[in-house]
This record gives C-alpha cells, structure tokens and sequence, in this order.
C-alpha cells in the first residue's frame, strides 16, 4: 500500500499515454463483456433445470405432434411418477413484436411435473377449470400490463379453429411466480388450457398432445426410463426420442449453429489486438523512464521491488480499465430489449477477472523484467533498453526489414549486421 | 524547395526510419488488422448468408401459403385448396396444358451434427416432378434421382456437408421407416440445406394429407398482385401469395438483420479502441522524434511537409494492418461453411463470403482509424516552437 503514491505517480507521468491506454482498455473490456455475456448464455443457461424431467419428443422432430394416446403408455413404464403433455402455440399478442412463448397443457399435469412454478390454491382450482384459462408468468404479465380475469386475443400463426379463424381468445385466471430467483427470471411464458385448444382445432388435428414431460421417481434410473419409453414406440410411425429436459433445451441452443465458436474467435482477436497495444505502450513507457529507475535503484530499492512497481502499474491499469468496461457493457446490456436477455453473471466476470490477471502477466512483465534486470551503470548513461524478449523478436524479424530498406533503395548497413 | 519536393523528402526519411521505430509501428499495424480482420470476417459472414439467400429466390414465380402462417412450416394448404390455386390464370402453362405449379410439402427432420448427440432440424421437401422443373438450377451431382412411390431421398450440397450420415448409400429412419439416401444435389440457396424427395411418399408418411405450399410459374412477373387480389377475393381459400425472392428473404430478415446488427457494435466498439492504440503510439513516435522534427524545422523545412509526413505514415502503416487484417479473414474464413437456424425453425448451410466490397471496407476503416489517430500527433508535431525541440 505504501508504494501506491509511487505507482499512481507512474501512471500519471504521461497523463496523454495512460488515458488513450486506459480508454483502448475500456473498448476492450466492454466487447469482452459483451460477447462472454452472449457466450455463457449458449453455454451454461440450462444449468438450474431439473434432472428429474425428461422429454419425450417425435424421433423425427420436436415439432411433429406426438398423438395423445401414447399417455397411458408412457405412465405404465416402471419408475415415472408423472406425465404432463405440452404443445407449442405459436400465437402472436397485438402486432406481434413482443413475442412470448404459449403453451397448451393439461393444467393438473402441468402442476404435477412443474412444481417449480407457484400460484395460489385457487388460481390453479380456476385454471383447472376453466377450459378456456390461461395463466401468464409474472415478468410477462407485468410486461403487458395483464390482470387477472383480461381476456387475451391470441393469433396463432400454427394452429387454425375448426372454422378457419386463427384468433383464439384466452381467459386470464392467474398469475405464477417461480419458486426461486432462477425461475422467477423465466416467468415470461403463458400456459394455456389444452381444452379450449383441442376443442376449438379442426377433427383431424384433435387428440395431438405435443411433447411428453415425463417426471422420474429417481434420477439416476433416467437412462433406463428414457430407452424403456424409446423401445415402447419403436418401429411405429411415432417413433420417440426421449431425453432430459437440460439435453432438449440445449438441443434448441445448438440449432443456432456455431455461434459460440464464433464470440469465442472474436474475443481472441479483441484480447491480442489490445494486448499488442497496451503491451507496446507499457513497455515504451518503462524505456522513457529508465533513468529514473536507475534512481530509484540508487535509493535502495531492490530489484525485485522496482520490478513489482512495474507489474503493479500495469495492473492498476488494467483493472481500472476492465472495471470501467464491464461496468460500460452492463449499462449496455441493461439498454438492451427484452429480445437479448443478456446479462454479466458470474461467469462472465470471472472471465473478465482473469484476463486481467492475464493481460498484466503479459503486458506487465516483459518491461517489468527489463526494470529488474536493469544495472544502475549501463541505466544513467542511457545504454540499456531492450529486454531480451524484444531482442529476440528484433533478430526474428531482420529479413523483411532487409527487404523493407531494399524497397526504398536503401543497402544495409554493415553495422547491423 | 518547393512544399511539395519537401514533402516527398521528409515522407521517405519517415518511412525509411520506421524499421528503427519498428515496436511501435508494428502495434499500428497488428492493431489495426485485429479490427478489419474481425469486422471483415463478420460481415463476411451476413455477406455469405444474403449470397445463400438471394441466389435461389426468383422474382417471375410465386409462393402460394396458407395466409397468416409465418412460413412454409406452419402452413397447411389442403388438397382441394392447392388445386383451386393452380387454375389461377396467372400461372403459366406447360406445352401439355398442365400449370406450372408444385405443391410441395415441408417436415423438419432431425439430423445429427458430426460428433453431437442432439440433432439439428432440417428440411425435408417432397415435390412432384414440376417443382424439378421450376428450379432451373436443380441438377444432381452425385448419386441418381430419387423415385416416387419409393422411400428415397436426394440432399442438398449444403446439407451433405454440414451435417453427418447424408451420405450416398446411407439409411435414415423416419416415422418407423428406412430412407435411403440415392443422392446429392445442388439447388441453389437455401435449397441446398435442405432433403427431397417425393410429395406423395411424404405425405403418405407423415400422413397429412395436405401440402405446405405452391410454387407457380407466373406468366409475368406483373401479373403477381391482380393474382393475390384475385385468390384473396375467393371466398374457398384463405392464402398469401408473395414472389419467391421475397418470400425467402422475409423469412430470414431478421436473421440477416440481428447479425448486421452484432457486427456493427462490435466492429464500432473494436474501432474506438483502435482509434486510441493509434493515437497513442504515434504521440509516442512523434514524441521521439521532437529533436529531429525541430532540427527539420530550423533547417527550414515548414509545418505542412512535417504534418504531411506524420499523416503519411500513420495512412500507410493503417493501410498496411488493413490489408493484413482482410488477407488473414480471407485466408481464415473465406468459403468456411457453418450453418445456423434460419427463418422457416430449420437450418440454413451458408459459407462465409469475404468480397471485394468487405475488403474495401475494412481498408476504409483502416485508413479512416489512420486518419483520426494521427491528424492530432501530425498537428502537435508542427506546433512545437522550434528552440524547445531543440532543447528536448
């Protein structure tokens, strides 16, 4: 702490230098944010599910209706305590821009296999029923400015009425919350009563339950339940695929394709342009100032001393710098729409804190080295300088520069030779 | 001299001298190229997406979709419906008198990704033999064409390469039954993503009875909205008719649009901190050269020449990172096939596309960041009162 005046006062030795350093920093560490926000979201958001759910799904696809007479079927395998269906909707709310997912399920199932999602006693009495109930999550009902009893207009862009409309009217009788912070987060989907839904579709898509959410005794017996349900439907023409809930979610993330890969080449890129340009900056910096490390050496500091005031500075400067920046990406990510629900979790500052950690090591010790090495001699008359890393990459690099002087009509000099 | 001989003089001292000064130049250039490399293979990657997208959509056919649905998926077309619409006088007719229009019908498959368990959703199309007819550049390229009545598929390009066992020769089970896969095919656009086969053998496995869409020949391109008007005004259907071209690219708008969109903030946000890399180094590389810049300026050369230097060597080092940055997004990315979800719940194949045009807008904003991170240097070193140079 003692030597904290003398770090600052490094830093403010060159004011111009230390802020255009700190503010490519700052740029940095805002993208950093960005993406790794973007990226923890594809990589670890289903973390929370449950792993006593599994979803039992059409082998050809998800989107293929699995028919409702397979229930039974599936309740009789050894070891399932409960079974609820779920089809998607796809309905639109007023022009469509705010899309929310709906599903209709059998309401009492619905509250069997999801024990997550909470609501009063008789909020669920009325949504069992009401066969034209729907009840909406928190965030979403908020959002819209639902209240209980709103009768909601949805145009469903998959699923038409036996007359030929597509508007479907839905009777709002309760609001759910989730049973902790990580559910609450997800209350921005709405539920529907699958009676209406069955009744009101035209003879030949009656009886198509959707999914299968198959609720376990005993997790660890998934394996078995998921092929015991397989083998059941094997061979006919609604072959399933049974997985757990985390491995369909995912499965929805990876149809995005290499998106992850992607960020992930982008932030490398970020991280080794700004590294070249602070890393050159601070180790200019430590060259200007040799002399006055000389001094410093004189007064009886030791070398590992003027080494760590050199890493420290770096430091310092690093952290302040993703500091600001990730505080910059959080204001961004707080402006974002509702669209991207991005935000900077604990993954993504633990990236951030350890690319600090990195970048210093990297930016902060060559030159930091350099200062170590320096003899006090060689340093007042102005003859040292390049650290043996820069040295080396200098040898590396004599070839173009050969050519570089030939272009220009230049011959080498002996001397460098 | 004259200003302009004294420009070229003090330029090619400067530009002689920067292997001396070669750390700090080199963090002009490879800071540089980071930011073009990054921008060019992003946008490379909307520019290849909108190549897919674009290249197989005509403006003289139409589709015909059940109105309301968001996409050929979630559009049903009855047998009954799809016949009333192919009577439509604005569709041409072929030499036997028969439309020219396909009903085809489109299921999502799941297919693997090489060394994943989760599969990816891709499109199968099963179209009578006019909708062969209607793709001009449908042609097989490996493998024979698939036969009706017979559970056999072909595969697009796209899709035999992004995604695992589409080879020729393989089976894929579908709805409790063998497919096998008799060969591959190039469509053009977003048709080379997806499997066809026959419309009948579909439907007959998927038992429905009803096809997703029509693709009409339209005798003129002209003759689209008196024929939406008309199919509107029938009180039998209830459809949208669009031109194909715009059909596909409304389906994959947003898509084409949240990507521009990504690869603008991140190229901004790359840009700024650029911008300040260059800044700072060459303050610095003036900085170090205030002796010789006050020498220069007692010897009487002027300040236009000593700005004119500093610009140039901040334009050509910031050219020079552009160029690096664009050939290594070229060398890295171009032609690298990826695919991703597109408009219609099914993947799209698109191959990352770094053209002349991108190549040019990185080189812009090379010289651009060159322009701004030296302009003020370029100034402060003309500025300088000779005597306090000299004194440096």
């Amino acid at each position: 702490m003692k030597y904290l005046g003398l770090v600052l006062s490094g830093l403010t030795r060159k004011k111009l230098r230390t802020t255009l350093t700190f503010l490519s920093l700052v740029a940095a560490f805002t993208l950093l944010g960005l993406l790794q926000a973007v990226n923890s979201l594809f990589s670890g958001a289903t973390d929370f599910l449950g792993v006593n759910r599994l979803i039992t799904q059409a082998s050809t696809s998800f989107t293929q209706p699995l028919p409702m007479r397979m229930m039974p079927q599936i309740e009789s395998v050894p070891g399932v305590r409960a079974v609820s269906h779920s089809q998607f909707f796809g309905g639109q709310y007023g022009d469509g821009r705010s899309f929310f997912p709906q599903f209709a399920v059998n309401p009492q199932r619905l509250r069997e296999t999801y024990p997550e999602w909470v609501m009063p006693e008789d909020a669920w009495r009325q949504f069992i029923s009401t066969r034209d109930g729907a009840i909406a999550g928190r965030l979403l009902a908020e959002q819209n400015g639902w209240q209980v009893g709103d009768i909601i207009p949805l145009n469903s862009f998959i699923w038409t009425r036996a007359d030929g409309s597509r508007l479907w009217e839905w009777r709002l009788v309760g609001i759910f919350d989730g049973a902790n912070d990580e559910w609450q987060k997800r209350t921005s989907l709405m539920y529907l009563h699958f009676g209406q839904f069955d009744e009101g579709r035209p003879p030949i898509a009656r009886g198509l339950a959707g999914v299968f959410v198959v609720q376990v005794e005993n997790p660890r017996e998934s394996e078995r339940i998921a092929s015991a349900i397989d083998a059941k439907f094997a061979n006919s023409s609604d072959e399933t695929r049974t997985q757990s809930e985390q491995e369909f979610q995912l499965g929805f993330l990876r149809q995005l394709g290499d998106i992850g890969l992607i960020v992930n080449l982008i932030t490398g890129a970020v991280f080794f342009s700004i590294l070249f340009l602070t890393g050159v900056a601070m180790s200019q910096a430590v060259r200007e100032r040799i002399p006055e490390l000389a001094v410093l050496k004189c007064l009886g500091f030791r070398d590992r001393q003027v080494m760590g005031l050199v890493l420290a500075e770096s430091f310092v400067l690093c952290l302040l710098g993703a500091l600001a920046g990730m505080g910059l990406a959080t204001l961004v990510m707080q402006g974002l729409p509702p669209e991207f629900p991005i935000s900077a979790d604990g993954f993504v500052w633990a990236v951030a804190g350890a690319s600090v950690l990195l970048l210093t090591l990297l930016v902060g010790l060559p030159p930091a080295l350099t200062a170590q090495r320096l003899k006090i001699v060689d340093a007042l008359a102005g003859r040292a300088g390049d650290s043996a890393l820069e040295l080396a990459f200098r040898r590396a690099i004599e070839w173009p520069l050969a050519a570089w002087r030939w272009a220009l009509g230049r011959p080498p000099r002996d001397a460098e030779a | 001299m004259s200003t302009w001989t004294q420009v070229r003089e003090i330029t090619l001292m400067n530009l002689r001298s920067v292997p001396e000064r070669l750390g700090p130049s080199l963090v002009i250039v490879v800071g540089i190229a980071g930011v073009v490399g990054v921008l060019v293979a992003l946008l490379s990657m909307s520019a290849g997406l909108q190549q897919t997208l674009g290249s197989g959509g005509r403006t003289d056919q139409a589709v015909v979709t059940r109105g309301g649905s968001n996409g050929e998926l979630s559009s049903f077309l009855a047998i009954g419906s799809m016949t009333l619409v192919k009577q439509d006088p604005a569709i041409a007719r072929g030499e036997d008198g028969v439309p020219l229009a396909s009903g085809e019908i489109i299921v999502i498959t799941e297919v693997p990704r090489p060394g994943q368990r989760t599969g990816a959703n891709v499109t199968l199309r099963g179209l009578p033999p006019v909708g062969l007819r209607l793709r001009e550049e449908f042609r097989v390229t490996a493998g024979r064409m698939f036969r009706p009545g017979v559970q056999e598929l072909i595969v697009g390009e796209g899709a035999a390469r992004q995604f695992a066992g589409l080879e020729v020769g393989r089976t894929l089970r579908f709805r409790g039954s063998t497919w096998t896969v008799v060969g591959h095919f190039a469509g053009g656009g977003i048709y080379d993503s997806e499997l066809w086969s026959d419309v009948g053998t579909v439907q007959g496995a998927w038992r429905r009875p009803s096809v997703s869409s029509v693709l009409a020949q339209l005798r003129t391109p002209a003759e689209l909205p008196t024929m939406t008007a008309r199919l509107k005004a029938d009180p039998q259907l209830d459809v949208e008719a669009a031109t194909q071209l715009d059909f596909y690219q409304g389906q994959s708008g947003n898509l084409t649009a949240t990507i521009g969109v990504l690869a603008g903030i991140v190229a901004l946000i790359m840009a700024f901190g650029a911008a300040f890399g260059a800044l700072n180094t060459m303050y610095s590389a003036v900085s170090a050269r205030t002796r010789e810049i006050g020498t220069l300026r007692a010897l009487g050369f002027g300040a236009a020449p000593v700005v004119a230097s500093v610009m140039a060597e901040a334009l050509l080092l910031s050219f020079a990172g552009g160029a690096l940055g664009a050939l290594l997004a070229y060398l890295a990315f171009n032609g690298y096939a990826v695919s991703t979800l597109g408009g219609g719940f099914t993947q799209i194949a698109f191959e990352f596309a770094v053209t002349p045009a991108l190549v040019g807008l990185g080189l812009g904003l090379a010289v651009l960041i060159g322009f701004i991170g030296g302009l003020a240097p370029a100034l402060r070193a003309a500025r300088i009162p000779v005597t306090s140079a000299l004194r440096d």
